[in-house]
């Protein structure tokens, strides 16, 4: 293998690592916050991708029915589940939160989308269709379960992740999509040729983790997130709701895999079930860090990454195989790390 | 025996069904596809709802049944009967493997892991020249019996239903013997079972094994009767797909894996013809529907509809074990110069920095009460998970008549005749006092697997249900016998465990805070019950905090405060040692 | 008498089979020290997780005349409920200073502030460790921090579980007094212990549990010669 093969390869890994570091980030923060192993972070990247995909050729996507049907969901089951405490401010609230926002992306997506609209607002559009899905997802399918054991948490997951991938079929088709670049600069540097994307990447990555980092360290919002995280009894009684920070969490993750998803876009054709696949490459870096580490998940998706691209280029088709069985060693050294526990319900 | 009749008249229905004249030969197919479904289901259940090991890769072992025996009878020319035991191997070779790391996954690891190697396998069944990549491989032969083809799906349906009815009752032998009681316990009472003698993790292992080679049964008879195989029904999908067969038909029962797969595999039949009728033709909206039901099973029918339906019938009462059979043989005691039965010599455990038993000193005489007090946090439990196994010393030894048990673990322990009972009572809800009890003479038994599948156990296990149900005479719960042992009220569920403890045939008892919760009346009748064992030549350690229960029963009574002894005596001179009072009632500031 | 600050009545407590409290009434005033104490497992810290909302109760509960019997944690903090509870419940990987911002998310930035000086002046060795995480604090500091953190809310109520478990005598007078200095500034204090003589000495007044009865209730100060107390605890009577 020569030398610009190499560079080649560690720069490959490098851009995918740095997707998987995101999505890893996600996964950590869910899992901390909600003790949920959110096995759909990945349905996050492919809506995402393939919304931003048919934003970008001017097509409405109709993720925004999905939107309005998951926020109408979502605000009946509150209303319901508060029904003893309901007062109008907390159902004016609610319509808003869970009617009035899903209605005015709605008829925002309706007018502005065309074939010329410009790739940044439809990365805005995007977000604005992709992200209030993940505190809805919470509210309808985890919020009520929120004192089942790790392991139904676990299961109801893989349940929603089993529909969320029909409904992509639904929406998106089985055809898979590409979608232009965010930027149109490109250079070399030595003989490795670095596109836009590939910096847009980089940059957004970086850009992302400061912002994550700040949120948590300086914000008391971030701050009330980590107390759930690290003690959701004395959350509860210093007055943070579990139940709202498990909606912020999941806000984030979908924040975090939409952009995934549009920053794979150009590089990849995505199909309706491709992010699961993507996903679990955040996961297999999260577990690395058992559930609990941002800097040893950040280094694992980076080695994830490597790992993949010289697996392609060696054994090919064998490289999904070799990513995955990765994760079971990884799973056995931090079982016999982890205190026992009893299998309880 | 009504259960028999009821397993005999579903065969017959299953028997007459194909033969009903008119009958759409589609409903065989679905009844075909039920079945195989239920072969897997049936070891999911196993595995998931009664060991607690949730697996969603069931599927992958589906592909080592159907990929072994495809090969072998398309390349190599084999007979499918010969391709049977060859696909089976291969499936439990591959389960062992896969189960040596997957059983020591611990909590939510284990599914994830399940998740992984499914995912893995998957793609390599899609990419081995041998297996076709994603092709598969067709031109599968039909089984056949003499020189009758059954390539015929009414063929397929006398073998098919065979082999689930065999199956479901295989499993039921297996779940009604000594080792199906420990497997039983494994969900809700490893730590209990291994207290008796059971080897959690083998235990698990054999679970595992078993239900991957059902799965593997039924890819071997998918491949003869779609003659052709392919990676896509051994994916992921359909690995959730049959956990939802397990969860939906509810987690314990093994005959409620049918009811579950039957609606699943309706459902989807149903979900795949009406859909696209009205939505055209892309949509495929099962897994939609699917995951839904996953996540609303979860919300509101956690036990699955086969415990709904159950409720429906008239419980039966199964028999009272007969108490005329021979009946187990007694430990073997060896005389000893020394008196003591256990001696704590420097007992210390260290948690980090922080020091819970610190160099503690005592020792239990036969046929005393003796009792560990101490106010929160003083070190009683820590001492007890040592004496137990469940905890390692730092330093210090315990023997236990002249022999060292420290550091031995829990089954050790127990084989020694050591039993105890649980602060948190650890029974199996679900399983009747009788079983429950009847744990504790697990190693009182040798019966293995295949025994037990096929009901060659029946003198052995006659005996232990002897035995137990003699215990639970001897603690005064005969009338309960038959209840679940979730149904009883603590004060029972408390002298459960101990009767569960007297099945080890134990030299000595060791009680952790068998008063907790307890009623004024439970205490009295449980301070009788000791005393009563006591004067039959038991001796009994207990650590408890109810204070008049230990001042009126116990012998000797050793005191602890922050991880020291602080004194040992008498119930009369402890109530007026000044450094007793001082640890419970505090000093003034 | 006024409306209490806090009363229950008919107030029962399941746990999971365990019915651990059972139909008790309770009152307490304003600015008053009222303690609980009780035996091992007589259901005390059972009766204070269920006043706070952690666990589910059935009977009345009024707080300020309102009833909160529905209400959230959260919403009874908001009200002017706080616990202190037995094991802390602190945010170890957190520092000391993020810990009292954290108490104080229900109040205004401006009360957090004034809220942190106080806690300052009152716990001077919190200043000291303010930069340190929870988790690497003795003791003594974990419990003035817990203390810290409920006050950061402004609390009407103060509800204490085990303040003096497994604290040194010196530290345990240290809390003792502090407590009885809220009192003295306006807050109403529910105190749990274990330590029956150090409680019933600051209390104004005091109930006995046992088995999630109250067997006694009284003026601490006439209690706290009461035989009946060392029989509780010592199980001499009978």
């Amino acid at each position: 293998m020569d030398g610009l093969i190499l560079l080649f390869l560690l720069q490959d890994g490098l851009t995918n690592g740095a997707i998987y570091a995101l999505l890893g980030f996600a996964l950590v923060l869910v899992f901390a916050v909600t003790r949920i192993i959110f096995i759909p972070q990945g349905e996050f990247v492919a809506y995402g991708g393939l919304t931003f995909a048919l934003l970008s050729i001017g097509k409405i996507p109709s993720t925004i029915w999905l939107l309005l049907v998951f926020g109408i969901a979502s605000c009946v089951i509150q209303l319901w589940r508060t029904r003893y405490l309901l007062t109008l401010r907390s159902f004016i609230r609610e319509i808003a939160g869970g009617i009035a926002l899903p209605l005015a992306v709605f008829f925002l997506i309706r007018m502005l989308a065309r074939p010329d609209q410009s790739a940044w607002l439809n990365f805005l559009l995007t977000l604005a269709i992709v992200v209030p899905m993940g505190p809805y997802l919470y509210r309808i399918a985890f919020q009520p379960l929120a004192n089942a054991s790790v392991l139904t948490l676990l299961i109801a997951a893989v349940g929603v992740h089993l529909s969320m991938v029909g409904l992509g079929l639904v929406f998106f088709g089985p055809e898979g999509l590409r979608a232009p670049t965010l930027t149109d600069i490109s250079f070399t540097l030595g003989k490795l040729p670095f596109t836009g994307q590939t910096i847009a990447v980089y940059a957004v990555t970086l850009a992302l983790t400061g912002g994550l980092y700040l949120f948590f360290d300086r914000t008391l919002r971030g701050k009330a997130l980590r107390a759930t995280a690290a003690n959701r009894l004395g959350a509860r009684l210093v007055g943070i709701s579990v139940a709202g920070s498990g909606q912020i969490a999941f806000a984030l993750s979908s924040f975090l895999g939409a952009i995934s998803g549009i920053l794979i876009m150009p590089v990849t054709t995505v199909y309706y079930d491709t992010g699961f696949l993507i996903g679990l490459k955040g996961f297999v870096a999260a577990i690395f860090g058992a559930l609990a580490s941002y800097p040893i998940t950040a280094v694992a998706a980076i080695a994830v990454g490597i790992i993949e691209a010289f697996a392609s280029f060696h054994a090919s088709s064998y490289k999904e195989v070799i990513v995955f069985m990765l994760i079971v060693p990884v799973l056995l050294w931090r079982s016999l790390y982890a205190p026992q526990i009893e299998e309880d319900e | 025996m009504r259960a028999h009749r009821g397993i005999l008249l579903f065969a017959l229905a299953l028997a007459v069904l194909p033969i009903i004249p008119g009958l759409p030969p589609f409903w065989i197919t679905l009844l075909n596809n039920i079945g195989l479904a239920s072969l897997v289901a049936i070891g999911l259940v196993l595995l998931t709802g009664v060991s607690g090991m949730t697996s969603f890769g069931q599927a992958t072992f589906c592909g080592f049944g159907a990929y072994t025996t495809a090969v072998l009878t398309t390349t190599y020319g084999l007979s499918p009967w010969i391709s049977l035991p060859i696909a089976l191997l291969v499936t439990g070779l591959a389960a062992v493997a896969l189960g040596l790391v997957t059983v020591r996954l611990s909590g939510h690891f284990l599914p994830l892991g399940t998740i992984a190697w499914g995912i893995s396998l998957y793609f390599l069944f899609g990419k081995i020249e041998l297996l076709g990549r994603h092709d598969g491989v067709s031109g599968i032969p039909p089984l056949s019996i003499g020189s009758q083809s059954l390539i015929d799906p009414k063929a397929m349906y006398w073998v098919i239903w065979t082999c689930v009815l065999l199956a479901g009752i295989g499993t039921s032998n297996l779940l009604s013997s000594r080792i199906g009681r420990a497997i039983r316990a494994l969900r809700t009472g490893g730590v209990a079972a291994e207290s008796f003698g059971v080897n959690r993790t083998s235990m698990k292992l054999i679970v595992f094994v078993y239900a991957a080679l059902l799965a593997g049964l039924s890819g071997w008879l998918y491949a003869h009767l779609q003659r052709s195989v392919n990676p896509t029904p051994f994916g992921l999908g359909a690995g959730i797909e049959y956990l939802l067969m397990a969860t939906l038909g509810g987690a314990g029962h093994v005959w409620g894996a049918l009811i579950g797969a039957g609606l699943v595999t309706l459902l989807k039949d149903a979900l795949q013809r009406i859909l696209p009728a009205l939505f055209g033709n892309d949509v495929q909206a099962d897994p939609i529907v699917f995951g839904i039901l996953l996540v609303a099973a979860l919300h509101f029918a956690r036990e699955g509809l086969w415990s709904r339906l159950a409720a429906l019938f008239p419980s039966v009462t199964p028999a009272t074990p007969s108490l005329e059979v021979f009946p187990l043989p007694h430990r073997v005691i060896e005389k000893t110069e020394h008196a003591s039965l256990l001696s704590i010599e420097s007992a210390s455990k260290r948690f980090g920095g922080i020091i819970a038993v610190n160099d503690v000193s005592f020792s239990v005489e036969p046929q005393q009460i003796m009792a560990l007090i101490g106010p929160n946090g003083a070190g009683k439990s820590t001492l007890f998970n040592l004496i137990t196994g469940v905890l390692t010393l730092t330093s210090g030894t315990i023997r236990f008549v002249n022999e060292s048990i420290g550091n031995h673990a829990p089954p050790d322990i127990a084989q020694r005749g050591i039993a105890r009972t649980f602060q948190h009572v650890k029974l199996v809800p679900d399983m009747s006092v009788l079983d429950n009890v009847a744990l504790g003479a697990h190693l009182r038994g040798r019966s293995s697997v295949v025994a037990s599948v096929l009901h060659l156990d029946r003198t052995e296990e006659a005996r232990l249900l002897a035995e137990a149900s003699r215990q639970i005479a001897r603690v005064g719960l005969s009338e309960h016998m038959h209840k679940p042992a979730g149904s009883l009220p603590l004060g029972q569920q408390r002298i459960v465990e101990i009767a569960r403890a007297l099945c080890l045939d134990p030299r000595l008892l060791l009680l952790d805070e068998p008063a907790a919760g307890l009623r004024q009346l439970e205490k009295r009748s449980l301070a009788d019950l000791l005393r009563q064992l006591r004067a039959e030549g038991m001796t009994l350690l207990l650590v408890e905090h109810d204070m008049s229960f230990v001042m009126k029963l116990a012998d000797q009574i050793v005191v602890l405060d922050l991880g020291g002894k602080i004194a040992q005596d008498t119930p009369a001179a402890i109530k007026t040692n000044p450094a007793v009072l001082a640890a419970y009632l505090g000093t003034e500031p | 008498m006024s409306t209490p600050l806090l009363s229950i009545a008919d107030y029962s407590i399941a746990y999971g089979t365990v019915e651990a409290v059972h139909d008790i009434a309770l009152n307490i005033g304003d600015s008053e020290i009222v303690t609980v104490i009780g035996a091992n497992g007589a259901g005390k810290s059972t009766l204070l997780n269920a006043l706070m909302g952690v666990l589910p109760a059935a009977g009345q509960v009024r707080f300020a005349g309102d009833d909160i019997a529905r209400l959230e944690v959260e919403q009874r903090v908001e009200l002017g409920m706080c616990l202190v509870p037995e094991k802390r419940e602190l945010f170890a990987s957190m520092t000391v200073e993020d810990n009292l911002l954290l108490g104080g998310y229900r109040v205004s930035a401006d009360r957090r502030r004034r809220g942190m000086d106080d806690v300052f002046r009152r716990f001077p060795r919190l200043n000291e460790r303010r930069r340190q995480l929870a988790g690497t604090l003795s003791g003594g500091e974990r419990q003035m921090l817990a203390m810290g953190r409920a006050l950061m809310s402004s609390p009407r109520l103060l509800m204490l579980d085990e303040p003096s478990l497994g604290l040194a005598p010196k530290i345990v007078a240290e809390i003792f007094r502090i407590i009885t200095e809220l009192r003295d500034s306006g807050v109403s204090i529910l105190l749990v212990e274990q330590n029956a003589r150090a409680a019933l000495r600051i209390a104004d007044r005091a109930y006995m549990m046992e088995l999630g009865l109250f067997t006694l209730e009284g003026r601490a100060g006439d209690l706290i010669g009461d035989a009946r107390i060392a029989e509780s605890y010592l199980g001499i009577s009978e």
